[in-house]
């Protein structure tokens, strides 16, 4: 475990001194592959991100703006999606409930997993490992998945005429592509983006750790919220949409109109806490480089 | 000048006629007119009344075993269909007029076939008389002697459920001559028709619950059997396949235009809804001798019969158009939806307020009401 965790270290100096992303695995193996997904260290950057939730000015129905952001520091993210192999020894373990699923899928992402199901496996992974594994926030996916990240800003509803918006939304959403495969695909199918993760966008939606939100855009800009609603999450992947946190299968159907997230999975974020050595020899690398 | 002797022979070739109205039909001279079937929710182009006379009308059923995709995770079947779709087209003739089809069996078919209409009188409605092996035809002549909306589909002995659960039913609409009344006797007419047909479809699971597939119907069979025993549907859709009739495929209308909508289905009860619109006329039971019902909110379609609603569009927008059981609606696939064009009208809706936070101590626009009381 400290070895791992001091090769971590090393790793994680060097991706420090690179621009670019730098994949390395396996990051803490603990008995029998717990955690055997390859982790991609992606170095903080500004990049373009349009908030979740929805958005209104002086009562009308409002895009959300488009802002430049920077995360506080870098990420460090799965490479690829979790995958069935992986949330079986979850379940075997009694962290994760169990899911139906295929035995020839096990090596596939493990899709049909709720947000519920999602958190259980990082808590149980944190545990098992001691390094904190959670799932992303919308804002550190849509940096994660850099060109693959969709920004659909839909038409919006005047509330004089709602219908006219409702059917070019209807009509945007209809003509979302839809997946080529329904079941869950080898990983590395659907490609690698630029900062080397797997499969985004691909036909697994992943489950983010941002809550739906309601806010009001004031004159000045700033963004005030007036609902946060926690039982629903933010999806993440050809589109972004929104979930209630106990969904495991999503459809449309009934009202809803367009193409619904094909699967449901997830990949987590490594926050590594490290021993507090460790951690300021972290610091200093990380200052180091700011300015470099 | 008539003698009493003519006088009784016209009588008696007239007494001849009448008895025997089977062979009169081409020797009544009656005009012919071919139609081409359209596939499902469209309609052939047709007078909804009529100043002509009965007239034989020739319609084409080819019957298509083939493999078609009913869900969105690509589940595979084995449909029965006439005319390869599902459900089969909608024929529409006016009272009076003689059916006349050729039922075809194409050789690359592996099984028997034929066709009960609901429409037609004796004859097992026809069934009796069209039993077709694959590279066989045969040509069935019926008379549309009452109006209304009626399922037709395959019945041979001792299949007939598989048959039918798997894709071979589909509707005629007899018209009345002088088209559709209300109840005071105006007329009614419609600027479009959609044909609706709602399908219980029975697909066999493997031991991991995966859908199973058959490359032919003969293979699918005992399995199918033993779901549809168990009276559950894995799948109630319309038109075949979920989301047949959503997104690129709604269907379309304007603001104060009139759309039929004629829903069938040919083995279980159904019960359409459409969300945020009504049923103007109904005609629940599909048969227009009987005056139609008004303002229906959610109508009843027997398993085995096809119904008629008219609705005029009053408002644009997204309409969903359910099976309102709505695990089947949602869960199991049976919805529809309409993109209707025109201007909003705030009258009829209006959202006076949009979603915001609970305020405390501010009196709601219902407090308003009681207060004024």
């Amino acid at each position: 475990m400290l070895l791992a965790m001091k090769i971590k270290i090393a790793i994680t100096a060097a991706a420090l001194a690179s621009p670019v992303a730098l994949t390395v695995a396996p990051v803490a193996s603990v008995g029998h592959s717990t955690a055997d997904s390859a982790i991609t260290l992606i170095a903080a950057r500004p990049f373009q991100y349009r908030m979740a939730g929805d958005f209104s000015r002086d009562g009308k129905p409002a895009e959300a703006p488009l802002r430049e952001a920077r995360l506080s520091g870098d990420v460090k993210i799965m490479t690829s999606q979790v995958t069935s192999r992986e949330y079986a020894h979850c379940v075997d373990d009694g962290g994760c409930p169990r899911i139906p699923r295929a035995p020839e899928m096990a090596d596939r992402p493990v899709v049909g997993v709720s947000w519920r199901d999602a958190t259980a496996y990082a808590e149980w992974i944190t545990n098992k490992t001691g390094v904190l594994h959670r799932l992303p926030t919308d804002e550190e996916w849509v940096f994660a998945a850099g060109e693959k990240a969709r920004d659909e800003a839909l038409p919006l509803a005047d509330p004089v005429d709602p219908a006219q918006a409702w059917i070019a939304r209807y009509e945007a959403e209809a003509n979302r592509v839809r997946p080529l495969a329904f079941d869950p695909q080898p990983i590395g199918t659907f490609g690698r983006n630029e900062n080397g993760l797997d499969d985004i966008g691909g036909n697994v939606w992943e489950w983010t750790n941002t809550c739906f939100l309601r806010m009001m855009l004031e004159q000045t800009g700033a963004a005030q919220v007036t609902n946060t609603n926690c039982g629903v999450r933010v999806v993440q992947g050809a589109h972004r949409t929104y979930m209630t946190d106990f969904i495991r299968d999503p459809r449309t159907g009934g009202c809803a109109a367009g193409v619904p997230p094909a699967n449901l999975g997830f990949r987590l974020i490594v926050d590594a806490q490290l021993p507090a050595f460790y951690r300021i020899v972290e610091e200093v690398a990380l200052k180091l480089r700011a300015k470099l | 000048m008539i003698t009493r002797r003519t006088a009784f022979l016209g009588a008696a070739v007239a007494a001849l006629v009448a008895t025997a109205p089977a062979l009169a039909a081409d020797d009544l001279k009656l005009p012919r007119q071919a139609i081409e079937l359209v596939a499902p929710p469209f309609v052939h182009q047709h007078e909804q009344a009529t100043k002509e006379g009965p007239k034989i009308i020739e319609f084409k059923l080819t019957i298509r075993e083939k493999e078609v995709v009913i869900d969105d995770a690509g589940t595979k079947f084995q449909a029965m269909t006439f005319n390869g779709s599902m459900p089969a087209p909608m024929m529409v003739v006016h009272e009076g007029d003689y059916v006349e089809v050729t039922l075809v069996n194409p050789e690359a078919n592996t099984m028997p076939h034929n066709v009960d209409f609901h429409s037609a009188t004796g004859g097992l409605g026809g069934g009796a008389l069209t039993h077709v092996n694959p590279g066989e035809q045969v040509v069935l002549r019926w008379k549309a002697t009452r109006t209304g909306t009626f399922v037709y589909h395959c019945a041979p002995e001792g299949m007939i459920p598989w048959h039918v659960v798997s894709g071979m039913h589909g509707t005629v609409m007899v018209l009345p001559r002088d088209g559709l009344k209300n109840r005071e006797g105006k007329p009614l007419r419609y600027d479009r028709v959609y044909y609706i047909g709602e399908n219980d479809l029975y697909v066999p699971k493997d031991a991991n619950g995966k859908y199973k597939s058959y490359d032919t119907p003969g293979e699918a069979f005992a399995d199918t059997t033993e779901v549809m025993r168990k009276l559950i549907p894995t799948h109630v859709v319309f038109n075949g396949k979920v989301g047949a009739l959503t997104g690129k495929n709604a269907m379309t209308a304007k603001v104060g235009e009139t759309v039929m909508i004629v829903h069938s289905q040919a083995n279980r009860d159904t019960r359409p809804h459409l969300i945020g619109g009504h049923g103007d006329y109904v005609w629940e039971t599909g048969k227009f001798i009987n005056p139609p019902e008004k303002d229906l909110e959610t109508w009843f379609i027997r398993g085995g019969s096809a119904g008629a609603a008219l609705y005029t569009f009053r408002q644009p927008g997204i309409y969903a158009y359910v099976n309102h059981n709505l695990i089947e609606a949602v869960e199991l696939g049976a919805s529809a939806h309409f993109k209707v064009e025109g201007e909003w009208n705030n009258d009829l809706m209006k959202q006076v307020k949009p979603p915001g936070p609970i305020l405390p101590g501010k009196s709601s626009a219902a407090d308003a009401v009681v207060q004024t009381r």
